[in-house]
């Protein structure tokens, strides 16, 4: 089962590194991990998607809340949630493939954010279904390069990790 | 008092260290200098309150300040320098971390501007200890040193105990540079807030449970010793006259001569101790963490059992076995109030069932399961060598032990029957550190009898801190069962690999008596069981001086019972033609 943490932690030099060697070092998988300050420079937030059973996922979170620096964490699969990825693709874009690239890149709302003769940057945003879906779409085109920010989420409605 | 009283002292970033440590009210610290930390060493060579103690290897400093944390409870301190100082004390960061032990290492670093540079004796100890420590700090301003010591012996010694390591650059140390020196009181951290006291609904679940067992047993573990609760452990166990197992880590927690006490459990345990977990419709785990040398094979684990288990680490709760009623807190207080909620409610013991329940504990401990055969007397049995040593200290000693056959030996057959007594490397299983350990404890309980329970493969390990020994007095007892061989190694050889004792012969051993003697101290040898008692006894009557006492065992024993690989608790070897 496909879980999303999302973790509150202080902005400290090493904090991220505590994190990725407890994965490491527990062989507990990341599928994706992003991390940046919040409006707080003192703290940071952290999003991590993992895939395991219930029992790895709570040693997951214990070992997490485990860790000093994390003053708070929450499992955001757990209740109704938002999760967004950005993403940007390089891709090909000469003879029939300019215009169908184009097309695509319309459908799932994309923008075109750099223009070269021959080539487009797309980038798109959305939940992780939406990014594959828009891969999925792109698979007769000639694709360059794909960079995702890996997913970011929060808790719908009142619910939140802050302090 | 004047004005002048309320100004801080100004003093440098090594200078705030060592005063720090004496603030925090430290006596000893174990190390070993080196270039990144000779500016505090000098700050040391200037004060008198905290005495440095020199070892031979930086290992043995930690092991030295983990023994003492493990009779006093409270955190040992080290310093050691960068790059090969702090390596050389990694094995015994690693040793505290998987018992959960209080520690403060304080390792040098090169200058701040060369990190990252490869520089002389440089290495990234930060990385490194990360993870084997429950937390690690690198000193970025000197400022900021009373804080950190303050932060890092606050982590060190509360919640789930562990060794936290301060990594100081030598430029943060500057004699020249000076601070305001003042010591906080207290430390207060909004991402680290150890939990005071258990739930009482999940108390109440687990009195509930605990009231209507009929088949009823209590697993302690190290963490009743940690969490210095040992005397509500043995009020417990007495007011529901439920049978004690004890881990390896908690030997001590509960008396070792008391009826109740079925003997330590797990893959070297007794029989009736295994018989009972297994056969149990109730265990109370307190303190301890199913780990696998307990458990044997967990699918196969205690079938009948409801599980309460208590911890003061969530993460050790459903980590290895599923409980039914968790809870997490501190033991001492959660026992407390379970004894407040069993004097409160309605439910009372099933004294009919209990009545059965120990006629057949009774019936396990009758048979002779795993026991070894004391009417050989012509052979010297490690066993009988521990009960004598049981018997000459009135079970009364420090007993430090090393790793292999002969800790084993020690767990089973020296009886303690108080908490702190009995210091072994339990999780990480280090050979070596029985000796520092022993010398932690003798410097820190001058009177006290400590004995180091050794084998001729372990000693070797760290025996250079005999210097140590001599330098400081320290009249520790070195009993080695020395049979010649790394002994678990080559009991492991017969069971599985047809006796191909593949490098488990020891060769070429030294003459130990001489070389205890070449160090300045006494060595006695004693090769027949006749002579044991007497030789035993003579050797412990010293007390002003190292006694190592080189003891010839029978090299064909090997540690009973022993589970069988696989099966459940109750599958056991009980010698080498006999199984469950």
């Amino acid at each position: 089962m496909r879980h999303i943490i999302s973790v509150l932690m202080e902005n400290e030099a090493g904090a991220l590194a505590r994190v990725v060697g407890l994965f490491a070092q527990r062989g507990y998988n990341i599928e994706s991990l992003n991390v940046a300050p919040t409006d707080d420079q003192t703290l940071s937030r952290l999003t991590l998607v993992t895939k395991g059973e219930d029992r790895v996922v709570e040693q997951i979170t214990k070992h997490l809340n485990k860790l000093i620096e994390v003053v708070k964490l929450v499992d955001l699969t757990e209740g109704s949630h938002i999760e967004r990825e950005l993403m940007m693709v390089k891709v090909r874009a000469t003879g029939a493939q300019r215009e169908e690239v184009k097309r695509t890149c319309d459908i799932f709302r994309g923008q075109i954010i750099d223009v070269t003769p021959t080539t487009y940057t797309i980038q798109v945003t959305g939940n992780e279904e939406k990014v594959n879906a828009f891969m999925d779409a792109l698979s007769g085109a000639t694709i360059m390069e794909v960079v995702r920010t890996g997913v970011s989420g929060l808790a719908r409605g009142d619910k939140t990790l802050s302090l | 008092m004047t004005q002048a009283a309320h100004e801080p002292e100004m003093l440098s970033g090594g200078e705030m260290l060592i005063r720090s440590l004496k603030d925090q009210g430290v006596e000893f610290i174990y190390g070993y200098p080196g270039g990144a930390v000779l500016h505090i060493y000098d700050a040391i060579h200037n004060q008198s309150d905290v005495k440095h103690i020199l070892v031979r290897h930086e290992q043995a400093a930690t092991h030295m300040a983990d023994a003492y944390a493990r009779a006093s409870g409270k955190a040992g301190v080290v310093l050691v320098t960068s790059g090969p100082g702090a390596t050389n004390a990694i094995t015994g960061i690693a040793t505290a971390y998987m018992d959960s032990i209080p520690m403060v290492v304080i390792t040098g670093q090169v200058m701040s501007h060369l990190i990252g540079d490869d520089a002389f004796q440089e290495t990234d100890m930060m990385g490194l200890s990360r993870p084997i420590v429950k937390h690690n700090i690198s000193v970025r301003d000197p400022a900021d040193i009373p804080t950190i010591v303050k932060k890092a012996f606050y982590i060190a010694e509360s919640g789930r105990p562990g060794p936290v390591v301060i990594d100081i650059p030598k430029d943060m140390t500057m004699p020249n540079e000076k601070f305001p020196y003042e010591y906080p009181d207290r430390i207060k951290m909004r991402s680290y807030n150890p939990v005071k006291k258990g739930h009482s609904g999940q108390i109440r679940k687990a009195v509930n449970a605990l009231l209507q067992a009929k088949r009823p047993i209590i697993y302690s573990g190290g963490g009743v010793i940690l969490g210095k609760a040992s005397k509500e452990l043995t009020q417990l166990a007495r007011q529901l006259n439920y049978p004690v197992t004890n881990t390896l880590m908690g030997l001590g927690a509960f008396p070792g001569t008391d009826r109740q006490f079925i003997g330590m459990l797990g893959m070297h345990g007794a029989y009736e101790a295994n018989m009972t977990m297994h056969n149990a419709d109730l265990i109370l785990a307190i303190g301890a963490r199913f780990d696998d040398r307990v458990t044997n094979n967990p699918a196969k684990f205690c079938p009948d059992a409801t599980i309460i288990h208590i911890d003061i680490d969530p993460a050790s709760i459903s980590k290895i076995i599923q409980a039914d009623i968790p809870i997490v807190g501190p033991v001492k207080p959660v026992l407390k109030e379970m004894l407040e909620q069993i004097e409160q409610s309605k439910l009372r013991v099933d004294d009919e069932a209990l009545g059965l329940w120990w006629e057949q504990i009774e019936e396990w401990r009758q048979r002779h399961g795993g026991r070894y055969r004391s009417d050989d007397s012509e052979k010297m049995k490690p066993q009988h060598v521990i009960e004598t040593l049981c018997k000459i200290t009135n079970g009364d000693a420090y007993i430090c032990s090393d790793v292999g056959q002969h800790q084993m030996f020690a767990a089973q057959y020296y009886k303690y029957n108080k908490p702190n007594r009995w210091i072994n490397s339990g999780g990480l299983g280090t050979m070596g550190f029985g000796l520092p350990a022993a010398m932690g404890v003798q410097l820190n309980y001058p009177d006290a009898a400590v004995v180091c329970v050794t084998g001729e493969g372990s000693i070797q390990m760290n025996i250079q801190e005999l210097a140590t020994c001599k330098q400081y007095q320290l009249p520790v007892k070195v009993l080695c069962l020395n049979n010649g061989y790394l002994g678990m190694v080559r009991q492991w050889q017969d069971m599985n690999y047809e006796s191909r004792y593949s490098n488990s012969y020891v060769d070429s051993l030294p003459d130990f008596v001489a070389l205890a003697e070449a160090y300045g101290h006494a060595g006695i040898r004693i090769e027949s069981p006749d002579e044991l008692e007497a030789k035993l006894t003579e050797a412990m009557a010293i007390t002003d001086k190292v006694v190592f006492i080189d003891v010839l065992i029978d090299p064909d024993e090997h540690v009973y019972p022993m589970q069988v690989p696989g099966g459940s608790m109750a599958d056991m070897f009980l010698s080498k033609t006999e199984r469950t």
